[in-house]
């Protein structure tokens, strides 16, 4: 599978997830929203970049939980919780933030 | 996104469904690519002559394993298994019968391994090895949890999951993995966990549940890695580190151990339970992930392993790490080799060293899903059942009420999650959904009846199948948990006033 943005053509997995990750960009991230009927916002984007940050120092996306103790700092304590990340993200915020974020989809039992 | 599909209603009573052939045909997990299949030890790609190699690895499997040859030669199309399976009861494909879908390698068995079936293929119903026959099985035998609910009921005591195992060992032999699980032990022979959590990772996220921790019960309880000459090392699956609500288990199994002072350690080499092997049916890999533990328990200079909330890993610990990865006589006699954290905490229970108040659970009435392979293939404890009664137990010292579910889906005929085997992935949601039914449908009956609202569990796959299975039936997400997340809600910490 690829996806198109900016005229540029990506590859990704079979459910659209980056495989390389250097192709990232904003625009990537948007249009892979579009693609999911969902529109970034703000909050949205806290996500991202906390995923984004957080990768690149452990090479692995953050627990559900450090995530939500993440977000609650940043944008107040009502929304350090996973029921607000499913609310943002409803296919679940480890996966479909993930996606968003060009990170790889996180596996096992999960 | 999967495709669209309609969730099975739920009747007032569960309902055998009439046939509807091929429903479930269009199901198939994704292929492992290359890099997956190679980090296995598997061919990238199909080979060329994959028929021929086909059939010579199941002659070589029926060869080492007289317990295949006789689950092969011995069905007789009694019909004790057909309305047994989840599957077959969510999908109402007939295919899905376990009869059925063992058939589909059973007929290939029979042309090449059999004298009749060598002479007159057609009279016996054997076939010979296709395409069409590799495609139907990989598509069929991703649709076994290996849950062996069909083997409690077949009077030959035919282990279907064997026929599964032995299937998706030859698939892959022949270059046509399943990527979801292939891709995982890859991770785990590389990294030490199915996640691929890195030590540093692994250490952040402990040091902030230390934090969570302190902050919640004023308490320190701590979460150590890789500590040489701990007491116990704790072998647990890795979602209890990243996901919800697993990780409250993982909090409450350190509450536990905090409590009554026992040392304990995780370790980052060994940092995973799950042994997806298992599911693949392959040997080498399973003694390879299973060797990282008697490593790193050597390593560490333990006396004692425990086993986090995970059914299957519970099944390899129990019933094969002895011949696997023993002998541990390395470890304290006193205690099980492995032990099962139900067995310790209920054994500290009945010890009095715990102190638990059930009152913070009162916002609850729970009940408990029995995850299969700990049902059907494991134990715990000193007596028969004790796999059935010491979950319990813990539950109801943490809760004030707990309901069992209808008796013919719990205990040794419960119902699989749907999620089991490897089948835990985003490309099976439909099965995975329809395959639920059967236990959504006896949830139902206690939610109606007896006001459930939390269903507690000890399998890391039956939480993250539920936590994605529970709103198609409306229920709440959130409804399923961690039997150590009860323990950790009741668990009194500090000293005893």
């Amino acid at each position: 599978m690829t996806i198109e943005v900016n005229g540029q053509t990506f590859e990704t997995d079979e459910e659209g997830y980056l495989t390389n990750r250097e192709d990232w960009s904003e625009d990537v991230a948007s249009e892979m929203a579009r693609q999911d009927n969902c529109e970034l916002s703000d909050a949205h984007w806290e996500v991202i970049n906390f995923l984004r940050e957080y990768y690149d120092e452990y090479q692995i996306a953050p627990a559900v939980r450090v995530l939500t103790k993440a977000i609650g700092k940043k944008l107040g304590a009502d929304k350090g919780n996973s029921k607000y990340l499913y609310e943002l993200y409803p296919y679940g915020p480890a996966k479909q933030a993930c996606k968003y974020a060009g990170l790889p989809k996180p596996t096992g039992c999960v | 996104m999967a495709a669209a599909f309609e969730t099975p209603p739920l009747g007032e009573y569960p309902v055998i469904p009439l046939v509807h052939e091929g429903t479930m045909a269009h199901s198939k997990p994704f292929v492992a690519k290359p890099e997956h299949q190679k980090g296995v030890g598997f061919p990238g790609e199909l080979v060329p002559d994959w028929e021929k190699v086909a059939v010579a690895k199941l002659g070589e499997l029926v060869s080492e394993s007289r317990a295949l040859r006789v689950f092969l030669d011995s069905c007789v199309k009694c019909g004790a298994c057909t309305d047994k399976c989840h599957y077959y009861l969510g999908t109402a494909d007939p295919k899905n019968m376990p009869v059925a879908r063992q058939d589909l390698l059973r007929s290939v068995y029979r042309r090449y391994y059999t004298l009749p079936g060598k002479l007159f293929p057609k009279l016996v119903g054997a076939r010979d090895m296709t395409k069409d026959v590799l495609d139907e099985w990989y598509s069929y035998f991703h649709q076994c949890s290996q849950c062996r609910r069909c083997s409690v009921f077949c009077p030959y005591g035919i282990d279907t999951a064997e026929v599964s195992m032995a299937a998706r060992d030859i698939m892959d032999a022949v270059g046509l993995g399943q990527k979801y699980s292939n891709e995982i032990i890859g991770k785990v022979h590389k990294i030490g966990n199915n996640l691929g959590l890195p030590e540093p990772a692994l250490r952040d996220t402990l040091e902030g549940l230390e934090e969570d921790v302190k902050e919640e019960t004023g308490v320190d309880v701590r979460f150590p890695l890789d500590e040489k000459g701990a007491e116990v090392l704790l072998i647990t699956p890795s979602a209890d580190f990243f996901a919800e609500p697993h990780i409250d288990g993982l909090i409450g199994y350190a509450k536990v151990f905090h409590a009554a002072g026992i040392s304990w350690t995780l370790s980052s080499h060994a940092s995973e339970a799950a042994n997806f092997s298992l599911f693949i049916g392959n040997h080498d890999n399973l003694y390879k992930v299973a060797a990282r533990i008697r490593e790193a328990a050597l390593e560490l200079g333990v006396r004692r392993i425990v086993v986090g909330e995970c059914g299957h890993a519970w099944r390899v610990a129990y019933s094969f790490w002895n011949t696997l990865i023993g002998p541990f006589d390395f470890l304290d006699p006193r205690y099980p080799a492995p032990q099962h954290i139900c067995e310790l905490t209920w054994d500290l229970i009945q010890r009095g060293a715990l102190e638990l108040d059930k009152s913070a659970n009162d916002d609850k009435v729970v009940t408990f899903h029995d995850s299969c392979n700990v049902a059907r293939a494991s134990r715990m404890g000193a007596v028969p059942g004790g796999q059935f009664t010491i979950p319990r137990n813990v539950i109801r010292a943490c809760v004030n009420k707990f309901v069992d579910m209808p008796a013919e889906t719990i205990g040794a005929t419960t119902f699989c999650c749907g999620g089991g085997g490897g089948l835990l992935t985003d490309d099976l949601v439909e099965l995975r959904v329809k395959g639920a039914l059967p236990r959504m449908q006896a949830l139902q009956t206690v939610v109606d009846e007896q006001g459930v609202n939390y269903l507690a569990a000890i399998c890391a796959i039956c939480k993250s199948q539920f936590t994605k299975v529970l709103p198609y039936y409306k229920h709440p997400m959130d409804m399923i948990g961690s039997v150590h997340g009860l323990v950790s809600k009741a668990i009194v910490l500090g000293p005893k006033p």
